[in-house]
Parts: structure tokens; sequence; C-alpha cells
């Protein structure tokens, strides 16, 4: 039986990015180095146009599921490799043939000649190949309009690869192709799914999570690490800045009125991000608002919180409906994470009433009294740093036990 | 000792009851408390429900750990029945299930639900247009096992599956207990909705079990109580059970990798030499039957004796399913193949483990054809 030994790997829109595209396609194979670094045997190798993950033996089924969330994929097939030599790839595409083939089943064939010094040009190898099948394989039908399987067979200056399916990708761009920019993740649906959309786009992404024990607990705090691992799953590798926020939850709620704690909350942590973001060159900050969702999500607390930097804020949810979103977080599997009922660093403090439209100069005003500035610093400087990688969960302690 | 009874349950292996030990008495919290002690013990029932899952190629919300086999098949049968009760009664099955299906579906009977059973054909195998025959618009549920615990025939779950994907109204469950880790499912592929495993026949703990239940599917619980599992099965979780189930699972796949052809070869070598041995009838289809279980009669003797007679010996072998070889009754899946009663009352059942060796099919050999002539002058005089 024959066996899948490299997966194709076509770039999406990366082929149109002129004079960057090597830049691009690095950053790539970076990324799927990254994602499979599980898999010790495998090999990646890259051309101008192509990818090839080279398998040694790996999971094949385990290596494409990865594959299919990485950005800056626009297809992959399984694919067969064999010398240029027709009688053998003959030999190679009916034994690929017959494994998806059943009774009733009807093919096409693709052939590309990129390889010009080839003898036969795509229509020889069409008719070549079609007619191999056709004799070898009793009751089959050719169907060029909707084919049940489609053998694609390309001609390269180095070989020749066989395949019969081809892979959605995920489209996008690949990882940290676009610059680095902070996520505040807080635990919830929204902000992961925010994570992920910019992610798609190629941003680099570094997560600042706010911690306040004891009323926020461990297990919120797992939860993040958890959610981090999903989008490690994507990206290969995300740091977690866990910023701890206590003392100056507890001060805001000593010197603020309650109904702008919420407010007041939100600028702090703003800054502290601000602060982050600086230290690790990032350009941005994203944040999974959307609009009118919450109190501090309408326009006016927009306006009140954003008031405290000129960094520009990516807000990918603004104009999402919760169930969309919703929709997107089950996709990428962080929707039953985030629904683990643990206070967070957002719902723990919620005043009852807070303002739906708070006042840029009241809350500057309230938070005149006090020099957050040295908390900020302190808070910043403590900050533990965590780096997650895909199911770095399994080195946990509890590994013999299972 | 030569324990050739593993479909009635399995040793547990060793690491597997180090890691049941080491999770009762070092993290003996309950899952559901707030504090970071009952955390531990939730990230560990998390740990072994990824695992379980990446094991069976499936969701982990797909996981539903329950009390075993028996509870898994009752949750799926009566879950599916009482969720769909206004839209349909009526259920299909087949002659070849556990008991755990067969009297499930009886209770329902009682209820008002009517049952198709469908016979299997001679090698204990039924078929998909067989039941698709049976299908009427009130169908809510098809169950049927894919290996059978007394002869080890292979069902085609696959092909049904197919055929029921025209039916989509009807839920699919497929007993898997016997076929883990021995006859390899894709439950994808095969369309399945509900499937039940239970750990000790794996080399895991008593008392443990999963039903995979396809995401997005309902299922009424039938336990009510604290809204585990997703509110599927309440029930403080058997967390170290639980674990050292995921455990089991992979060592099991593990071993299915790499002795499979060594499990098949000592059975082929049992298929063999009992053919040569007059008066014995191998009732397990040479084709399309599990690596691990081989099931047979002696002419002329009660299976009981013959049990009690290889015992004797520290040979432990099995008159029908362990669950019904108590009862004087004859198997009822050998009468369902058509098997005459005499024949059937007179069925041995061996299965094999991966741990089983070569050595120890020649010793039961022996064994067999001693005591063949021994009882055969015994019944004579």
């Amino acid at each position: 039986m024959i066996n899948y030994d490299r997966i194709l790997i076509r770039y999406g829109e990366i082929s149109t990015k002129g004079r960057n595209r090597n830049m691009f396609v690095d950053k790539l194979r970076k990324s799927i180095f990254d994602v499979l670094n599980e898999f010790p045997g495998i090999k990646i190798e890259s051309t101008r146009d192509r990818m090839y993950v080279v398998m040694n033996g790996a999971d094949g089924r385990e290596i494409s599921d990865r594959l299919r969330g990485i950005f800056g994929i626009q297809s992959f097939s399984p694919a067969v490799k064999t010398t240029k030599n027709i009688e053998e790839m003959k030999a190679a595409a009916l034994g690929l043939f017959l494994k998806h083939f059943e009774e009733g089943k009807t093919f096409k064939i693709t052939a590309k000649r990129a390889d010009k010094s080839f003898p036969l040009n795509t229509d020889e190898l069409n008719h070549e190949f079609g007619g191999h099948l056709l004799q070898n394989v009793p009751g089959l039908k050719v169907n060029v309009k909707k084919p049940d399987i489609n053998l694609q067979i390309e001609v390269r200056e180095e070989a020749a690869y066989l395949s019969c399916e081809t892979i959605q990708g995920a489209g996008g761009l690949p990882a940290g192709s676009s610059g680095k920019a902070m996520l505040m993740l807080s635990g919830g649906i929204d902000s992961p799914v925010a994570g992920y959309l910019s992610m798609k786009r190629g941003l680099e992404i570094e997560a600042v999570h706010f911690h306040s024990p004891p009323f926020t607990s461990e297990r919120a705090k797992q939860k993040v690490i958890d959610l981090t691992e999903k989008l490690a799953n994507i990206a290969g590798t995300v740091v977690l800045h866990i910023v701890p926020f206590t003392e100056i939850q507890q001060l805001i709620h000593q010197q603020v009125p309650s109904n702008y704690t919420m407010t007041a909350t939100r600028r702090l942590m703003l800054r502290i991000t601000d602060e982050i973001r600086n230290k690790n060159d990032g350009l941005a900050i994203i944040t999974g608002e959307s609009l009118g969702q919450v109190a501090s999500q309408t326009l006016e607390s927009m306006f009140a919180i954003n008031d405290v930097t000129a960094t520009p804020i990516l807000r990918p949810l603004i104009t999402m409906d919760k169930s969309e979103i919703i929709e997107i977080a089950q996709s990428i599997d962080t929707h039953d994470i985030s629904i683990r009922p643990f206070e967070d660093c957002c719902t723990v403090f919620v005043p009852s009433s807070p303002k739906t439209k708070p006042k840029r100069d009241k809350v500057r005003r309230f938070e005149s009294f006090v020099d957050f500035e040295p908390l900020i610093a302190k808070a910043v400087e403590d900050t533990e740093k965590m780096v997650i990688k895909p199911q770095s969960r399994n080195e946990e302690s509890f590994g013999e036990l299972f | 000792m030569i324990y050739f009874d593993n479909s009635a349950t399995t040793k547990p292996y060793k690491e597997v009851l180090e890691s049941f030990i080491k999770v009762s008495s070092e993290y003996f919290g309950n899952p559901s408390s707030l504090h970071g002690f009952g955390g531990k013990a939730e990230r560990l029932l998390m740990q072994a429900r990824e695992q379980i899952a990446h094991l069976l190629n499936v969701k982990h919300n797909e996981v539903y750990f329950t009390s075993g086999g028996t509870e898994s098949n009752n949750l799926a049968i009566k879950g599916t029945a009482l969720m769909h009760r206004k839209r349909g009664r009526h259920i299909i099955t087949t002659g070849l299930e556990h008991a755990s299906v067969k009297e499930a579906m009886d209770q329902l009977k009682e209820l008002g639900c009517s049952i198709s059973i469908i016979a299997p054909d001679k090698n204990g195998i039924v078929h998909a247009e067989d039941i698709e025959k049976e299908i009427t618009p009130e169908t809510i549920l098809v169950s049927v096992m894919h290996v059978n615990n007394e002869i080890g025939s292979i069902q085609p779950i696959k092909e049904i599956g197919e055929m029921l994907k025209k039916h989509s109204r009807v839920v699919f469950h497929v007993d898997n207990v016997q076929g883990i880790g021995k006859v390899p499912l894709d439950l994808y592929q095969a369309s399945v909705d509900l499937c039940t495993i239970s750990a000790h026949k794996f080399h895991g703990l008593k008392g443990n079990g999963v039903l995979f239940i396809r995401d997005g599917l309902r299922l009424s619980p039938l336990l009510s109580g604290g809204n585990q599992e997703w509110k599927m099965r309440s029930g403080t979780e058997n967390v170290a059970g639980i674990v050292a189930m995921a455990k089991a699972l992979r060592l099991t796949i593990n071993n299915m990798e790499r002795r499979l052809s060594q499990i098949l070869s000592i059975k082929r070598y049992i298929f063999e030499e009992m053919n040569k041995i007059e008066g014995i009838t191998v009732h397990t289809p040479e084709k399309n039957s599990a690596p691990h279980i081989v099931n047979f009669s002696i002419e002329g003797f009660k299976a009981e004796v013959f049990v009690h007679a290889l015992g004797e010996r520290g040979i432990y072998i099995s008159t029908t399913s362990a669950c019904s070889s108590k009862k004087a009754a004859a198997s009822s899946t050998l009468m369902a193949m058509g098997i005459p009663e005499k024949d059937a009352k007179s069925a041995v059942r061996i299965s094999l483990s991966y741990d089983n060796t070569m050595e120890e099919a020649e010793v039961f050999i022996e064994a067999v054809k001693e005591n063949v002539i021994r009882l055969r002058e015994v019944m004579k005089s």
C-alpha cells in the first residue's frame, strides 16, 4: 500500500507579495516548523511557490489537522513523490488512486507541467494517465465536471508529485509577517477570537492578562494559559504576560466612585498594556471589544478609555454580533475553555451600575488624586512572562500518570 | 495460570494501577471544588478526556465518562428513547447484543416502544440491507455492536453507518466494548452517533467507561444531580479511574500496533488445531472476526463440564459471555445464528489479550485434546 510521503503546501496571498515574498515565505516556514515541532522526523522544504512537509513516517492525519489552522496556507495536498520516469509515475498513480477508489466513484486527472522539458504536455499527461487508470480499474468512469476523485499530477524540475485530495487551508498571512501587537486576554469568549483574527492577518501577538489574587483564582489563570495554548497551536509560540493587578484594583476601589471604577480600571489596564508593548517592541494593542456589547464597550466608554494612549488599538470584533463571535470561538476550540465559570479581572469587581456613558474629564479628575505611575511601573516590573507552546501542558508534572 | 477469558475482563496493567493509586492518594480532590486542590483534579480529568478523545480520533467534548459498558449502553439507548419519544418509538437492534442492550430494549418495550430484532446470518453477521428494511418513519435508533462478545464476529458498522446517512433522523449507536483496541473503528467515517467502551476490557479498572456522543446530538440524562459531564451524567467523577482508563487505552492501542500480528497468529494456530480435533465445531467465522475470540462446541459435553475441567489445570476459559454464563440457557447469540440448541449448550469461548503467548496456546491445545479423550471415556462408561 502506498503511503503519502509528503504534503504539498500552496501559498495564499503571499504569492502576490512581490519583493517581500521571501520574508513571507520564511515566516510561513517558521510557523509550520513551530507548529509541527513535536514531530522530530519531519523536514520542511520550500521553493519559490510551494512548500513541502516531508513526513518521514510521521502521522499524516495529525499533521494535516495542524496545517489546517496555520495562516498563510491556501490549500495543501498529501502527495506521493516519484521520479519522472513515466512507468514509475503510472504505477504510483494507480496505487494512490486505488487507495481512494470505491466502486461507482468517478474521476478526472488534472495535470500540471512546470518542467517544460518533460516529454508529455498537459493534455498528453491527462490522456496517458487517464487511459492507464481506465485500463486497470474495472468499471471506472470519467467525470470532468464533478469527479469524486481528482488525481493531480505535477511535473516539476526535481520530481513528479501525485495527490488525490486538496484540503482547504486557513488563508490569511503567515504569523509575524505584519508585525507585533499586544492582545488583552481576559479569559472571556471575545478576546481569543480577536487574537485569532489578528493572527489571520499576519500579526504576531503577545497576550496580556491581569491577575488579581485572591480575587481571581489559579484556575482563572490556568484558563488563560489554556486559551493561549490554543492560539499557540496556530502560531507556534505565544508569549503570555501575567500582570499582578490586585494592588491597583484595590486602590481604584478606594479612590474612584463605584460607577466609574470600571472605566478607571480599563484605563489603567490599557496604560499597563501599553508599557508592556513598549518594552517588547509591539506597535499596537488588540482588544475583543464589540460595539455596545457591555457598558465598557459603548462608544462613550471607548472614548474615555482610549484617552490614555495614542497607540493604535485594533478591535477586530467591533462590528460583530455575539453569535458570530461564538461561532468563531467554537471553530477555534476556545469557546469551551472561555465558558469555564471562574471569576476573572473583568467580572470580579463589576459595580452594580457602571456608567454606560462615562465622561472623560470626570474619570481624569477622579484619577488625579492618586499617583498611579509608581504602581504601574511596579506591576510592569513584576509581570510574569510565560512562553506558551502547542500542547505544552503535556510536559506538566502529570506526565507519568498518563 | 493461563488466562483466556479476556472478553470477560482483563488484568489491569501495572502502570494503570500505579496511576490509580497515585491519583487516589495525591489528587483526591473533587473536580467541582473551587479551591486549587479541586482544580488539580479537574485538570487531570480534562487531560484524561483529551487523551481519550485523541486516541479515539474524536473531539474532547464528545467524550462522556460513565461507570462502564452497561451504563453507557443504557444511557445511549434509554437516553435516545426518552429524548425522542415524541418523534417516534421504534428501535432496531440485532439478535447478537450484550445483555445491557437487550434488557434495556426489553424495558423500553414494556414502556411502549416497539423493537425490531435483526437476525444475523450463519456467520453471526447482520447486514445493512436487513436493517434498512425495518426502518419506518417512527424509527429513532439503530443499535448494533461492533464485535460480538461471544463468537467475535465483526459487524459491518461502516456499511450500516453509510446506509443510515439516508435516514438522517435515525440515531446510530455502536456497542464497541469488545472491539476497542482490537478492531479499529473510525467513528466519524462510519457515521456513528453514540459509541460505548469500557475500561476493564482493555486493562483498565472496573467501574469506568465512556460514551461517545457526537457533537450536537442530544440525549436525556438518566442520572440527575450535580450536573457533571455537561449535565449528561451526574455524580462525582471517578478521577483516579478515569486517569487510569486514559493510560490503559494508550497502552492498549500501542500494543495493538505492535502485537496484533502475534495475537492473530495465536488465533490462527488455535483455529487450525481445533479443526483437527474430532467432534469440535468452531463457531467463530474465519473471516470478519476479531483477533482475540474463538468460540467452539465439543460434541456431547456440556460447556460447564469443560470449563471446570480446564479450570482444574489453571486454564481459565468461559462458557458464553460472563454476564450470562451462570444461566442454564444456551447462548442467545449462537441460537440467533441458527446453531442447534444441543451444540449451543456445549459452546465455550476463549478470549485473548496482547499478553498471551504462543506457548500458552500450545499448552491449552494439549489440555483440550487430553480432556476430550478423558471425558469421552467417562461419558462412555
